[in-house]
C-alpha cells in the first residue's frame, strides 16, 4: 500500500474523494425526501440520528453492539484460526487434502445459516450455537482461500528455496507461508464479511441481546427508526472492520507488486 | 583445472504429452570440466532447460545419471547454484535478506554471513540497494542480486537458465561482461543456457548446440578466443567466425546445409541478431511446448 497511497496524495485523486463525499450526501438527501414525501411510514436521517443518539444515552445500543461485536470476533478468530492451519495442510499435503476437500466442499454449498435450526435443536439456545454456526462461516471461506493460496505459490520459488539447500520445513516456513499471505489476507477479509452476515441473522432467529435482537424486537412494535438505526451501525462496524484488516493486509503485503 | 565436473551419462528425459511418450531428451552424453564456462543453444524444445534441471537435481532422469564430483545427483543441493530466468527473487524479502538466504542456512556466524552478503552485494553493486524491496528493482538489478544470492551460498558450480533472456539488449550487454568479470574473480563451473547464439560465444569457453526431437547434442564448438572477452571482441572477425558457425549449426541442423537452406536464414549483418529470431528458424516448432520439472 506504500506505493498506492503516495499516489493518492496525486490532486486527481482529490477529485474522486470529492465525488465519493457528495456521494454519500447525495444518498442522505435522497433519503431524506423519500422521508419527507411519506412522512407516515418512513423515518428520515434526522429522526434516525435522533433514536441512535436515545439509544445510545440508555446504554441499550453499547448492550447490543458488544454483544453482537464479541459474537462476531469469537466466532471468527475460533473459525479462522482452525481454517487457516488446516488450508495450509491441505495444499501442502495431498492425503490431507484427500481427505478434508469433500467435506470442504459439500458444507460450502450449505449457506451456515440453514444449519441453525440444527444447531438449535443440538445445542440449546445459549452462545454456543451462534459462535459455532459464525465460525462455520468464516472457517469455510478461510479454508478454502488458504488452500489455494498454498497452490498458487509459484513453483520457481519453491525450487529457488530447494536449490539453496532449504529443508521442507523450511520451505513452508520460509517461502510458502508469506507467498500465500496476500490469498489468507483476502479469506480473512470475506470471513469477517461472512460472519458478521451471519451474525444479524442468527440473533435475528434466535437471541435476548444483539443487534439482531434489537431489530427483531423492534419489527414488533413497528419502531422503523431503531430498525434503521441497526442497519446503519452493522454497515458502519462492517466498513470498520473491513478497513482494519485492509489496512493489516497493506502492512503484512507492502512487498507485492500492485498495479 | 581439467578435472570432470559434471558427467551426464546417457540421460534421457521422457514426458507424457498428450499421452504420447514425449522425449524432451534422448541418450545425451555430455562432460563439463572444472571452472569451464560452457554455453548451452539450441532451437525451442531442445531440451537445455531440461538437461539443467537435471543437473540441479529438481528433475530425476529417466534414463542414465547426472555425475556432478562423481557422485550421482539425487536432489538439489547447495553446492549447485541455480540461477532462473525469472529471477526467482523473495519478493518479502530486502535484497540483503535475499542473498542471505542461503547462508542462514549453512548455519555459519552472524559476522561471517554479513561479511559474505557486503561482499557479494559489492561485487554486484547493489550495496546502495540492500534494504530495498525486489519490487523497487529494475530487471538488471533483479537478476544481479539472484546472481549475488546465488553465489554467497558459495557453489562450485553456477546453473543459468536463460538468466538475460528478459533483459533489453543494452541491459543485456551489461550483464554478460559483468557475469564474465565476477566469474573472473570467483571461479566456478558455469552451464549457462540461452537461445541467443552472440551470447553463448562471447561467454563461453565451450557452445555446445542441441537439436530437438528428440533432444540431443548436435555440435560443440570449442570458442578459441582470449580469455579476456572485451567489448572490442564482439566486432572482431574471430568471434564473428565463431558465432557464424554457432548460428549455421543452431540454425542449418535439419535440413542439412547442402540441401539448399533458404536465403532468409542466413546470419543477418547485425551483430546483435537476438535469440527471438530463433522462433522465425526454420523448424517453426508445432509444439512450443518446453517440458519442465
Amino acid at each position: 500500500m506504500a506505493a498506492r497511497s503516495s499516489r493518492t496524495r496525486r490532486p486527481v485523486n482529490y477529485w474522486y474523494h470529492a465525488l465519493g463525499v457528495a456521494s454519500v450526501i447525495g444518498g442522505l438527501g435522497l433519503w431524506w425526501l423519500a422521508s419527507v414525501l411519506n412522512p407516515t411510514t418512513l423515518p428520515g436521517p434526522v429522526d434516525v440520528a435522533a433514536r441512535a443518539g436515545e439509544l445510545f444515552l440508555d446504554g441499550t445500543l453499547q448492550e447490543h453492539l458488544l454483544a453482537s461485536l464479541q459474537r462476531v470476533l469469537l466466532g471468527f478468530v475460533i473459525g479462522s484460526g482452525l481454517a487457516i492451519p488446516l488450508g495450509f495442510l491441505m495444499g501442502w499435503y495431498k492425503p490431507f487434502r484427500a481427505i478434508l476437500e469433500p467435506w470442504t466442499q459439500f458444507f460450502r454449498t450449505i449457506p451456515p445459516l440453514a444449519l441453525i435450526p440444527l444447531m438449535i435443536v443440538l445445542l440449546g439456545i445459549g452462545e454456543v450455537p451462534k459462535v459455532a454456526v459464525i465460525s462455520l462461516a468464516a472457517f469455510l471461506v478461510s479454508i478454502v482461500a488458504t488452500f489455494q493460496g498454498v497452490l498458487n505459490v509459484d513453483k520457481t520459488l519453491i525450487n529457488a528455496g530447494r536449490v539453496l539447500g532449504a529443508s521442507d520445513l523450511v520451505i513452508f516456513r520460509s517461502i510458502v507461508i508469506p507467498a500465500s499471505t496476500p490469498f489468507i489476507m483476502v479469506g480473512l477479509r470475506q470471513g469477517l464479511g461472512s460472519a458478521w452476515a451471519t451474525v444479524v441473522a442468527a440473533e435475528l432467529i434466535a437471541a435476548q441481546l444483539g443487534l439482531g435482537f434489537m431489530m427483531q424486537r423492534a419489527q414488533i412494535y413497528y419502531d422503523l427508526p431503531t430498525i434503521f438505526v441497526g442497519v446503519v451501525i452493522i454497515g458502519l462496524l462492517g466498513l470498520v472492520m473491513d478497513r482494519v484488516l485492509l489496512w493489516a493486509d497493506s502492512v503484512l503485503t507492502s512487498w507485492q507488486e500492485r498495479r | 583445472m581439467s578435472t570432470d565436473k559434471i558427467v551426464f551419462d546417457r540421460v534421457t528425459a521422457t514426458f507424457e504429452v498428450n499421452g504420447q511418450p514425449f522425449h524432451a531428451v534422448k541418450d545425451l552424453s555430455l562432460t563439463i570440466a572444472d571452472n569451464e564456462f560452457v554455453t548451452v543453444v539450441g532451437p525451442s524444445g531442445c531440451g537445455k532447460s531440461t538437461i539443467m534441471n537435471m543437473a540441479a537435481g529438481l528433475l530425476i532422469p529417466s534414463g542414465g545419471e547426472v555425475r556432478v564430483d562423481d557422485r550421482p545427483v539425487k536432489g538439489p543441493g547447495p553446492e549447485r547454484g541455480v540461477i532462473f530466468q525469472q529471477y526467482a527473487l523473495f519478493p518479502w524479502l530486502t535484497v540483503r535478506q535475499n542473498v542471505e538466504f542461503g547462508l542462514k542456512l549453512k548455519k555459519i556466524s552472524r559476522a561471517q554471513r554479513n561479511e559474505v552478503v557486503e561482499r557479494q552485494l559489492e561485487l554486484t553493486g547493489l550495496t546502495p540497494f540492500a534494504d530495498a524491496l525486489p519490487k523497487t528493482l529494475s530487471g538488471g538489478m533483479k537478476q544481479r542480486c539472484a546472481i549475488a544470492r546465488a553465489y554467497a551460498a558459495d557453489p562450485s558450480i553456477l546453473l543459468m537458465d536463460e538468466p538475460f533472456g528478459a533483459l533489453d539488449a543494452l541491459t543485456r550487454v551489461h550483464m554478460q561482461s559483468q557475469l564474465l568479470e565476477t566469474w573472473r574473480q570467483e571461479k566456478r563451473t558455469v552451464m549457462f543456457i540461452t537461445h541467443d547464439v552472440d551470447e553463448a560465444v562471447f561467454l563461453a569457453n565451450r557452445v555446445i548446440v542441441m537439436a530437438a526431437r528428440p533432444g540431443r547434442i548436435h555440435r560443440i564448438i570449442d570458442v578459441d578466443l582470449p580469455a579476456e572477452r572485451t567489448e572490442d571482441l564482439r566486432t572482431s572477425p574471430e568471434f564473428t567466425a565463431i558465432r557464424n558457425e554457432v548460428w549455421n549449426s543452431v540454425y542449418h541442423q535439419d535440413p542439412p546445409p547442402e540441401a539448399g537452406a533458404p536465403a532468409q536464414h542466413d546470419p543477418p549483418d547485425d551483430p546483435g541478431g537476438e535469440g527471438d529470431q530463433i522462433n522465425k528458424g526454420i523448424w517453426s516448432p508445432t509444439r512450443h511446448h518446453n517440458p519442465g520439472p
